[in-house]
């Protein structure tokens, strides 16, 4: 794609393409990239003085908190039922809901350009995708071959989102056992809103070998590459 | 062992690669040399496989869409030596890749090479004839997108 605008934000980067720009597509973009800054400013772990650092010191009360942040951490708690505990706010132990934060951020973004007009866009931010109207090709990382792409993706209004050790290695914490999953090399889940589809991902990362079934009982499409390179889909992924 | 080396030597190269796939018609010595530290690309040379060393070089017929063109990327310094690589285009799409310089310090580097680089070729051309929009994969760090598929992808407009 052609990026309209390429941002670092929030520890990584996200990208724009706009296939149907207009005038109202410049101050949309530069409005969604301010906001991307505020929420990092506000739910950073890595900034001491974040709300959510300060709500994991004890320093701010939840009710005193941002109403975005509040919003947040209300739709996490969603998850975490939905889940059975292995996606949560505090996967390590301490408040980081970085896991929901991102997919959402990009949601956002995608929402935020279609009320400018825009009906053919594409975001992406640190390898988590949402699209408008389409066709859109989206390839899936080879985690094995850096800068290989394993499957493509075609489609309209598709969410794209991908957990996987292949640059932070074994990373994703499953909350029942403290320990690191190794799984998959990467779980690929397809769908239409990026902010559930992403938070899922790292829950049936963090699930394991059972995650497949899980994800197919749900009408959710995957498909995981495992540490050898073999590949497994849901039923439902052709 | 020799597997993750392998896997290494080809990212080098593969980011001398990606740098040099540009289909930008109107600049492509700039699109190039932006491996020596310029805007965007530049920093894929920087962090991603040490800093570029020479200039972007363009010959050939500089024409309409159809034409083939020639373009010889910057020399890059990775950690196994230098790389330098030229991209041969036919209207506007990758025809042919030449690494002209690799590293040769020992017989196992030139083992590697043998291996990598002819693999390489393919994949670069593969990733291009998918002609992806963009791409999903494991969360990269501001840094790591700088190597991604994702970087190259940006800045390689049609």
């Amino acid at each position: 794609m052609t990026a309209d605008h390429v941002e670092h934000v929030m520890g990584t980067v996200f990208s724009f393409a706009v296939r149907d720009p207009g005038p109202e597509t410049g101050p949309a973009v530069r409005r969604i990239v301010e906001r991307l800054h505020r929420i990092d400013a506000l739910f950073s772990t890595y900034r001491p003085e974040s709300e959510i650092s300060r709500l994991d010191r004890g320093e701010l009360a939840l009710a005193e908190a941002d109403p975005e942040v509040r919003r947040v951490l209300e739709r996490c708690a969603e998850l975490t039922a939905e889940t059975g505990g292995y996606f949560t706010a505090r996967p390590g132990g301490r408040l980081d809901p970085s896991g929901y934060v991102k997919g959402w951020a990009v949601e956002e973004a995608s929402r935020a350009l279609r009320a400018s007009g825009s009906a053919h866009h594409c975001v992406s931010g640190g390898g988590d995708v949402q699209t408008a109207g389409g066709p859109w090709r989206i390839g899936i990382a080879d985690p094995h071959r850096e800068g290989a792409v394993a499957r493509v993706v075609t489609g309209h209004d598709l969410a794209v989102a991908t957990s996987g050790t292949a640059e932070r290695g074994p990373h994703i914490i499953d909350p029942h056992t403290g320990l690191p999953s190794a799984s998959f090399a990467s779980l690929t889940l397809v769908g239409r809103g990026l902010t559930r589809l992403d938070a899922l991902a790292t829950a049936a990362f963090a699930m394991g070998a059972p995650a497949l079934r899980w994800l197919a009982a749900k009408g959710v499409r995957a498909l995981a590459i495992h540490p050898d390179g073999r590949q497994e889909t849901t039923g439902s992924w052709g | 062992m020799r597997r993750a080396v392998i896997t290494a030597s080809a990212t080098a190269a593969g980011v001398v690669l990606l740098l040099s796939l540009k289909p930008h018609d109107a600049a492509p010595a700039h699109a190039i040399s932006s491996a020596n530290g310029g805007g965007a690309a530049g920093a894929s040379g920087t962090s991603g496989a040490g800093t570029g060393t020479g200039t972007g070089a363009t010959d050939g017929a500089q024409s309409a869409d159809g034409a083939t063109r020639t373009l010889t990327g910057s020399a890059v310094n990775t950690r196994y030596g230098p790389v330098q690589v030229k991209v041969t285009t036919a209207g506007g799409r990758i025809s042919r890749i030449d690494v002209i310089q690799y590293p040769t310090g020992d017989r196992r580097d030139r083992e590697i090479n043998e291996y990598a680089i002819p693999v390489l070729n393919q994949e670069a051309i593969a990733a291009q004839s998918a002609d992806i929009d963009v791409v999903s994969g494991a969360t990269y760090t501001s840094d790591g997108y700088t190597r991604s598929l994702q970087s190259a992808l940006d800045q390689a407009g049609e």
